[in-house]
């Protein structure tokens, strides 16, 4: 999967959970300051990735993702 | 604290969204008309229940706030941020300092629909896939908490469940925030969702609920012999409270005194309420009390009425119980025969009707009233009726309702007179 693909993965869900439309998720968007998403929504966009991505996203690791880019690394990672 | 000492409160917006409209000026149009709320549902669950008829929102609450803000609210929760954010503008947006401004919102059993999904969920696919909003949106309080931070109310935000007298209760708590001095505003009401396979056939399994499901439109008849049990609707109604001091402050525009509340406990049955009516009198009794005014100032009665058998007349007796001579003057409507029983919304939908009432001088209709019960003495409305002022103090209007549990509640509202008080 390309970092383009992965990204428009994220965004899809990002707009699902949150409302914030997709090409205003760029990579460099950190999710509290720029998307206004709060933890109860990262564990939904992190279940969420889960079944698109096919990777298990761990609760500890969960909090160190903090921008869009961190996602893609750890998916691009992990699959 | 005499009642010519502590601070008098005023309604100053009105907010509902209702199985007759989704706004106060088309649920109050609607019920001036006698226009019934009621339908046969088709959801996929109807087989499972025997009542396959109810009212329903007239308005999709998630076309209100928006699919994002939905999916992390119970539906109840929704109505109650669309009646709210009604109610807000239309006392003006007041200017108030966060922490005078309160909160007194509630359900009467919380969101049972997001509980049942989560479920459904949990059962199926894991905890992991439940949302991580479920306990804020199955909580009785989340309204409240939502209602405060859309409003930046932070006096305290309440949630006083008492089933279906939990709205009427809640504005009553509203009225004593301001009266104590904590608040200066407050947004008070109700709401309810629960018109889903569980509630349904859980009311109809306590015999409570109307099976009329060949004649939905003539299903809801309070007072009438042949009613058979409540409809069940949905919505939620909201009042702002405020101090008559902070509202003549900001030149608001007053409908109504909210003038005092009454309370009592039937303590006697967990849900059939005390046969001889004295419960229900004493909340009537001290509700005038409290609003330090005359049984001949009572021009309307907002009924709790749900039209089931047992309820309606034991309602009928208290009322006429406790006005005695007074009561031939009083016109009294159950608007339940048009929205069914909102529940916990149902006491804050009827304090909006009854203050409506006072504010264009008219009383709505008691739809399906063919054939009065012959225990009900009083003077049920069938069309709307004018009411006029019996004395020369403000008209009052009484606003009834009652809960499982025992719990009976009801409210005061006057008409308000420019400087009279001053």
């Amino acid at each position: 999967m390309t970092d383009q693909e992965i990204l428009a993965g994220i965004a899809e869900i990002i707009d699902e959970v949150a409302g914030v439309p997709a090409d205003e998720v760029t990579a460099e968007k950190n999710f509290v300051e720029d998307l206004d998403i709060d933890s109860l929504s990262m564990v939904e966009i992190a279940v969420a990735a889960q079944d698109k991505f096919g990777v298990e996203i761990p609760d500890e690791q969960l909090k160190d993702l903090k921008t869009v880019q961190d996602v893609m690394n750890f998916v691009s990672k992990n699959q | 604290m005499s009642s010519k000492d502590r601070a008098s409160v005023v309604v100053t917006g009105l907010g509902a969204t209702t199985p007759l409209g989704g706004d106060v000026a088309s649920t109050w149009s609607a019920m001036l008309a006698g226009t019934n709320g009621v339908r046969t549902i088709t959801e996929d669950w109807v087989e499972s229940v025997p009542v396959k008829i109810a009212a329903p929102a007239a308005v999709d609450p998630v076309e209100v706030v928006g699919r994002v803000h939905a999916r992390r609210m119970d539906r109840n929760e929704q109505f109650a941020l669309v009646a709210a954010r009604e109610a807000w503008a239309d006392a003006g947006a007041p200017e108030v300092d966060p922490f005078r401004l309160g909160v007194a919102v509630t359900s009467g059993i919380g969101g049972i629909g997001s509980t049942l999904t989560a479920y459904d969920t949990l059962r199926d696919r894991g905890w992991n896939r439940i949302s991580p909003y479920t306990v804020p949106m199955l909580m009785p309080n989340g309204a409240a908490g939502w209602i405060s931070i859309e409003f930046k109310a932070r006096a305290g935000a309440h949630a006083l469940v008492s089933a279906c007298a939990s709205g009427a209760e809640s504005i009553g708590y509203g009225i004593d925030m301001i009266r104590s001095g904590r608040a200066d505003v407050v947004i008070a009401g109700g709401a309810e969702a629960a018109i889903m396979a569980l509630n349904i056939g859980a009311f109809a399994a306590m015999r409570a609920m109307s099976t009329r499901n060949d004649d939905p439109e003539h299903a809801s008849r309070p007072f009438d012999k042949g009613r058979d049990g409540f409809v069940l609707g949905e919505g939620a109604g909201i009042v702002i409270l405020e101090s008559r001091e902070h509202a003549l402050a900001r030149g608001a525009r007053i409908y109504a005194v909210a003038a005092g509340a009454g309370y009592s406990a039937d303590a006697y049955h967990i849900s059939h309420g005390l046969p001889d009516g004295s419960g229900v009198r004493y909340a009537i009794d001290a509700a005038i009390q409290d609003a330090g005014i005359t049984l001949e100032q009572v021009a309307h009665i907002n009924a709790h009425a749900t039209s089931t058998p047992e309820g309606d007349p034991l309602e009928a007796t208290a009322i006429a119980d406790a006005f005695g001579d007074a009561a031939s003057g009083v016109v009294v409507s159950s608007t339940k025969s048009m929205t069914g029983h909102l529940l916990g919304g149902s006491g804050a939908v009827e304090s909006v009707a009854a203050i409506m009432a006072l504010v264009d001088r008219v009383a709505p209709p008691t739809i399906n009233l063919d054939d009065l019960d012959e225990a009900v003495t009083l003077d049920i409305a069938t069309k709307a009726r004018s009411l006029a002022p019996r004395t020369e103090a403000p008209m009052a209007a009484l606003n009834n309702a009652f809960g499982f549990g025992g719990h009976n509640v009801t409210l005061a509202f006057t008409e308000y007179v420019p400087g009279e008080e001053a």
